[in-house]
């Protein structure tokens, strides 16, 4: 809270530092508010704290030596972006992935975004005031950790692909593990259903607040569960599938009117959806390799670019790389989806309470360290 | 009157979610007390990496080709070794990491020829300074051995 008080006419607007230390901006966010009384007449994000030079970074190194990078722009879904990163590679340098790699790419990523999506459940619940659900949700998203773990060796920063594959097989156990979670995430919606999506207060207290409308969402480039609350089927693991999305059957939940509690829907029922893939993909997990023979150590793919998107927990996320033949890339930028979430607020905040800001916030779900990158 | 019906209706659904706390009353703990317990590692545990020894020789087989010094995306690595024998390899006379810059990627391990680096299972690591996070790994070897020697000493007494 710096800078008192501005005169504008005749109006006393009073401006209010929302950030950058704020807990519930998840990350080292700032927004300049101008309040009029407890309303929000201008909110003003300001962005960069963060950065730590992930593209520039990406420049200057080989390619493999990036995959540590990957999992530290997105902390939640390092995964995601390790999984989409080495998509990108494989498509410049034409690398082919066995099938039994690719099934557990994707049961692994699942897995990451349930987990994701469950650290926001619990964090944005705590930000509007409901303590127990944070702690249930840290729970269920241990049990992921846990398997990610036993796979990768590590909870958040994972780095466990690799190109032309994986870099550790799945055994009988992690099976065991994906499906004793699967099991107990059945019981545990309901339990979340009773608790927070029919709590009369929590809907009350997101209906009809932060409303996205589509066309701002359009004009700022929303993509994820924000899009898709506002009643547009856009999920890139349908309209342009990679790996091997096409083969399940799932559903993408969209909501209507583009308000917290419809991101909120969208998100839970995400996850459920994200349980479904993973059941069909555990079905038909393939045997055979997991790695492609001969991928050299010192990768130079040959002249030219590569755009792939992929879908994080977030939204559409994308790298988009130039190789000129070296075994780095010239070019490495990444287009990731919490820049136009968090953008759009320009339009969504003024005119709502002050009190509402972090309910807002909190719904959109941002990671800030992938915006600054 | 849509007032107090929301106020009854909140107040209701107050009480199924107190449905929901209770039920959770009953199941077991889930938070262990750390210093006193601890939780099993996973056996994919990445620790800071570390001098495999070898059975047969009792020690490590590294032959100081560099490659993991020069893959290392964080510079962590810091590899000597001196020409002794004619023929044949350096001998590593010096191997350091800086733990503090290292990311845990594993490329060091992929990458090493000999095989002779792996993840320690070491997790409790404390440092006030920044030279508490060097780690000298030929120094961490022989303290390992050492220790298995005596272990194999006190088992020969007990059999
Ligand atoms: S694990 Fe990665 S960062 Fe750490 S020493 Fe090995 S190569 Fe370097
Ligand atoms: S890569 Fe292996 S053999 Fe070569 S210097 Fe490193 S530890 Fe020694």
């Amino acid at each position: 809270m710096d800078e008192l008080e501005k005169i504008e006419g005749n109006e006393r607007v009073y401006s209010l530092n929302l950030g950058p230390q704020h807990p519930s901006t998840h990350g080292v966010l700032r927004i300049l508010l101008d309040l009029d009384g407890e309303y929000i007449v201008k909110a003003d994000p300001v962005i960069g704290y963060g950065h730590r030079g992930h593209e520039k970074m990406g420049e200057n190194r080989q390619y493999k030596q990036f995959l540590p990078n990957t999992s530290r722009m997105d902390y939640l879904s390092g995964m995601l972006y390790n999984h989409g990163f080495v998509l990108a590679v494989e498509k410049l340098a034409g690398i082919k992935v066995p099938e039994r790699a690719k099934y557990i790419r994707v049961i692994a990523s699942e897995l990451n975004r349930i987990s994701s999506h469950l650290l926001w459940f619990g964090t944005y619940l705590l930000d509007l005031g409901g303590i127990t659900p944070f702690l249930y949700a840290f729970d269920d998203r241990e049990q992921i950790l846990d398997i990610l773990d036993a796979i990768s060796g590590s909870r958040l920063t994972y780095s466990y692909c690799r190109f032309g594959g994986v870099s550790r097989d799945v055994d009988m156990k992690f099976i065991e593990m994906t499906r004793a979670f699967l099991k107990r995430m059945e019981a545990r919606w309901v339990d979340y259903e009773d608790l927070v999506t029919k709590n009369v207060i929590f809907i009350h207290r997101t209906r009809d607040v932060g409303v996205i409308s589509l066309e701002l969402a359009r004009q700022y480039g929303v993509t994820g569960p924000n899009l898709r609350a506002c009643g547009v089927a856009f999920d890139v693991r349908r309209s342009e599938p990679y790996e091997v999305y096409d083969r399940f059957d799932f559903e993408i939940p969209t909501g209507s009117k583009g308000d917290a509690l419809d991101r909120y829907v969208v998100r839970f029922r995400e996850m459920q959806q994200s349980c479904r893939i993973i059941d069909q993909a555990l079905e038909h997990l393939p045997e055979g390799e997991i790695m492609t023979p001969k991928v050299p150590q010192k990768l130079s793919p040959p002249k030219g670019e590569v755009y792939t998107a992929f879908e994080s927990a977030r939204g559409l996320t994308a790298y988009y790389l130039v190789s000129d033949g070296s075994p780095g890339p010239y070019r490495c930028h990444i287009r990731v989806p919490s820049f136009g979430n968090l953008n759009v607020l320009n339009d969504v905040l003024p005119g709502t309470l002050v009190a509402d800001a972090i309910a807002i916030l909190g719904s959109v779900d941002l990671v800030i360290p992938e915006i600054d990158r | 009157m849509g007032y107090f019906k929301d106020i009854f209706n909140g107040g209701l659904s107050l009480i199924e979610g107190m449905g929901v706390t209770a039920r959770r009353l009953f199941r077991p703990l889930v938070t262990v007390q750390y210093p006193r317990k601890k939780i099993p590692l996973s056996s994919a545990y990445r620790g800071h990496i570390e001098l495999k020894i070898f059975g047969e020789s009792g020690t490590h087989k590294c032959i100081v080709c560099l490659n993991c010094e020069k893959t290392c995306p964080s510079g962590v690595i810091r590899v000597q070794g001196e020409k002794l024998k004619e023929k044949g390899p350096k001998t590593l006379t010096s191997y350091v990491i800086d733990f503090s810059r290292c990311s845990l990627c594993g490329l060091c391990v992929e990458i090493c020829p000999t095989s002779t680096l792996k993840y320690s299972r070491e997790y409790e690591l404390v440092g006030e300074t920044w030279a508490d996070c060097k780690i000298d790994l030929l120094a961490r070897l022989a303290r390992q051995v050492e220790e298995m020697e005596a272990e194999k000493k006190t088992q020969g007494i007990a059999a």
